[in-house]
Parts: C-alpha cells; sequence; structure tokens
C-alpha cells in the first residue's frame, strides 16, 4: 500500500503539470475575485472564507479526472485488481495521494491568499485546521465520482456534476467554521461536523469505490 | 409463489397493462376532485387570502419528489441484491418524474413566496435542499444516459444512488446548521395537533392521493416503455447477426 502511494506521488510530481496545475488555479480565482466584485477591503474580508473554500474546492476538482484515467488506460488498474492488495486498499490510497498532491499544498498556501483578500486576522488558524480536515474529504468524494466514471470518453463534464451536489456538506461545515472563526464565534461544532464527514467517507467511500471499479473494469 | 414473480419482465408487461389504465383514470379522479375541491370550495386563509390554495400542488409534489428518490433509493437496493432487471429500468423511469416533482414544487414555492415572503427565492434550508436534491437527480440521470452497456450503468447509478441518499441527507441537515429558516414546519404530521385546518386537510388528502397514484402511474409506464425499448435493442442485434 505504501509503495503504491509513494507510487502515485512520484508520478503526480514528475509527470509534471498535475502537481502545480490545481495551485496555479487557486492563485487564480482567488486573485480574479477582488476584479470581480471591487477592491473594498471591508467587502473583501466578509466574503474572503468562501471565496477561499470554493476555490480550493474547485481546484482539488479540476485534477479528480487524472487519479484513474491514466491507470485505466496503460492497464495498470486491471494489474492493481487482480493484484493481492486489496482494491479497497487501493482506492484508499489513491485519495491519499490525491490530497498530499492537492489538498495539502492548498491548504499550506491558503494562509498567503488570506492576505490577498485581507481575511480577519483572527480566521487564519481556523482557515488552516478547516481545510486541513475538510480536504481529504474531498479528495475521497473525489475518488468515488472518479471511479464511476472512469470508463467513459466524456467523464470530466459528468464527473463535476456528479461530485459537486456531494461537496456541498463540506463546503457548508468548512466555510462555517472560518467565517465564525473571523467573527470570533467558536467554530468548533463545525470543524467537529466536518471531521465526522472526512472519517465517516474515508471508512464507507473506499469499499463504494472499489465496488464501482469492480463494474467498471467487468 | 413469492411476490419476485412479479418481477419477471413478461408478468410485469402482463400484470401492469390492466392495471395501468385503471391507475391513470383513479389519479386524475382524485386530482380533480382535490383541486376542484381545494380551489373552488374552501374558504380563503384568514391571513394569506387565495394564495393558500397553492398547497393543494405544493405539498404533494413536495411529499413526491422525496418519496420518488426513496423509491429510486429501494429500487437500486433490489436491482443490487437480487439482480431484477425490472426493477433497475423502475428506478431509471422513476427519475425524471422526480426531477419534475422537484421542479414543481420549487415553483409553486416561488410564485407562493413573491407574494407572501416578498422573494421568490431565500437560502432557507429546505429551500436549498430542494435544490440540491435537484442537482443530485441531475446527476443521476446524467450517468445513466453516459453509460452504452445497461447492466453496467443500472450498477453504477444503483451505487451513486445509495452513497447519493446518504450525502443527500447530510446536506438536509447541514443546510439547517447553516442558515435559519423562512419555511413554516411540517403541515403534515401525523400527530394533529400543528397541522392545516380541517377545511384544508381532507381535499390535500385527495391531492396526495392523486399524485401517489399519478407518480405510480407514469413510473409503470414508463417501465413498460423501458421494458419494450430493451426488447427492440435485443431484436435488432439479434437480427443484425442473423
Amino acid at each position: 500500500m505504501i509503495a503504491l502511494l509513494l507510487r502515485d506521488l512520484r508520478l503526480a510530481i514528475r509527470a509534471g503539470g498535475g502537481f502545480g496545475l490545481g495551485l496555479a488555479f487557486f492563485l487564480i480565482v482567488v486573485v480574479l475575485v477582488p476584479f470581480g466584485v471591487g477592491p473594498e477591503t471591508a467587502l473583501l474580508s466578509r466574503i474572503a472564507p468562501g471565496i477561499l473554500w470554493v476555490a480550493s474546492l474547485l481546484a482539488a476538482l479540476l485534477s479528480l479526472d487524472r487519479i484513474f484515467a491514466l491507470d485505466y488506460e496503460d492497464g495498470s488498474l486491471a494489474l492493481l485488481a487482480t493484484s493481492p492488495l486489496p482494491l479497497e486498499g487501493a482506492a484508499l490510497m489513491k485519495a491519499l495521494a490525491h490530497w498530499v498532491t492537492t489538498g495539502l499544498p492548498l491548504t499550506l498556501v491558503a494562509p498567503a491568499l488570506g492576505f490577498l483578500l485581507s481575511l480577519a486576522p483572527e480566521a487564519y488558524a481556523y482557515l488552516l485546521i478547516s481545510l486541513l480536515i475538510g480536504t481529504p474529504a474531498l479528495s475521497m468524494i473525489g475518488t468515488f465520482g472518479a471511479a464511476l466514471t472512469v470508463g467513459l470518453r466524456r467523464g470530466g463534464l459528468l464527473l463535476s456534476l456528479l461530485v459537486l451536489p456531494l461537496y456541498v456538506p463540506t463546503l457548508i461545515f468548512g466555510a462555517e467554521a472560518v467565517r465564525r472563526g473571523a467573527e470570533g464565534l467558536d467554530p468548533t461544532g463545525a470543524l467537529m461536523l466536518m471531521a465526522g464527514i472526512t472519517a465517516g467517507s474515508f471508512a464507507l467511500l473506499p469499499f463504494a469505490t472499489a465496488a464501482v471499479l469492480r463494474i467498471n473494469l467487468r | 409463489m413469492s411476490m419476485w414473480e412479479y418481477a419477471n419482465p413478461k408478468k410485469f408487461m402482463g400484470w401492469t397493462r390492466p392495471v395501468l389504465p385503471w391507475t391513470f383514470a383513479i389519479a386524475g379522479l382524485c386530482l380533480v376532485i382535490g383541486l376542484i375541491w381545494g380551489f373552488f370550495f374552501t374558504p380563503d386563509d384568514f391571513r394569506q387570502g387565495s394564495t393558500v390554495k397553492i398547497i393543494y400542488l405544493h405539498v404533494p409534489s413536495a411529499l413526491m419528489a422525496i418519496n420518488a428518490w426513496i423509491m429510486m433509493l429501494v429500487a437500486s437496493l433490489i436491482w443490487v441484491v437480487r439482480r431484477h432487471h425490472v426493477s433497475a429500468l423502475a428506478a431509471r423511469a422513476a427519475a425524471p418524474v422526480g426531477v419534475v416533482f422537484t421542479l414543481i414544487a420549487l415553483f409553486t414555492g416561488g410564485i407562493w413566496g413573491q407574494p407572501m415572503w416578498g422573494t421568490y427565492w431565500a437560502w432557507d434550508p429546505r429551500l436549498t435542499s430542494f435544490l440540491i436534491l435537484f442537482l443530485f437527480y441531475l446527476g443521476y440521470i446524467a450517468l445513466w444516459e453516459a453509460i452504452e452497456d445497461p447492466d453496467t450503468a443500472a450498477d453504477l447509478t444503483s451505487v451513486l444512488c445509495m452513497v447519493g441518499s446518504v450525502f443527500a441527507i447530510l446536506s438536509r441537515y447541514a443546510v439547517l446548521f447553516w442558515n435559519q429558516g423562512l419555511h413554516q414546519g411540517a403541515s403534515l404530521s401525523l400527530d394533529k395537533e400543528e397541522n392545516v385546518a380541517d377545511v384544508f386537510w381532507y381535499p390535500l388528502l385527495v391531492c396526495i392521493a392523486g399524485f401517489v397514484l399519478l407518480f405510480v402511474a407514469l413510473v409503470l409506464m414508463r417501465t413498460r416503455t423501458e421494458i419494450r425499448a430493451r426488447r427492440i435493442r435485443a431484436l435488432e442485434a439479434r437480427a443484425r447477426r442473423a
């Protein structure tokens, strides 16, 4: 399992594009927002938690179809399915690799972009924590979506249609935690609920993902 | 002789043929009686005036929008466990009907909301969760359309329906956390304390019966169409081979 994780990480970093693309997209979305809504600091700092969360969600979405597509095309997914490693474990590792290459860098970069949107100073810690807890759920749910659409030729657009509604609870709790942090309220409730979603996704979705992969490889 | 016998496609076609016109007829009768009774023979509400009468469309369609998804979930589970093709086709047939009910609920709600709340749309938990339900329906239908092999499509959409159900419930409670509501509470719970007054209640029950039967009739008809379409495809495949 560790070997699979390392292989995916190496592929993501060396193949170029996949690794930096999500980050660059995140940066561009955050930079574009002030052009759209105007440069007023008060307005920007009010909408900053939501913008940062929506932008990181879209950046995570961008790289989802790469999770299984390449392995499916060159046949290594079929090899994975017949290997002694249970497919559920492979799905879990794929999600983890996706998180390490997109969710983790996004989390680390987000506070820097918070400056651009003049996020309230109290909110930085909560932004970091909420992204750290929430982005693994985005990766796991996205891995399930990628497994659903792996065999399809025009799967990319369909993937976003399937995955975005599934992202709703994570987004609500994530942005709400940062907003409460920015306003000086107690964000623990939102953070706990989001941690629950992440834990639940990681406990259950690998099974759904593996079932779907078996159907698609049939 | 078990109930699963009726899920055999040939048997299904056999028993639905006589049942279908009756279901349509009773559904139509219920809707005509319920709507005319509701629209013309109930008093205007004390505060809401005549706008209250949209309840006869809004509540039953909202109810059926959720029940259609539950029916799809049950049909998907039956397909996954017992692999009855009719079950998968019924789930597929129910989805567009559910979408239309969701849209009716959203539109009638907006039409009622404009004079009553002063807005067609508010980000209220109930309204928002219906919009999310609508998105789930769209994704489900799109996945059915995108996959060519019918058995693969049935399998994948069943899994999507199950995972989607969990997330739909999560979203339902997440939006409660996110925003406090404008929408009133349940008008139709079984303990009669908080229900609407009896004058509105009886025609509403007739309307709900009408909507349920209409849903059953539409799903049966669409399932019959799907079975016929699949038979035609099988015949064409055989003709090409011959």
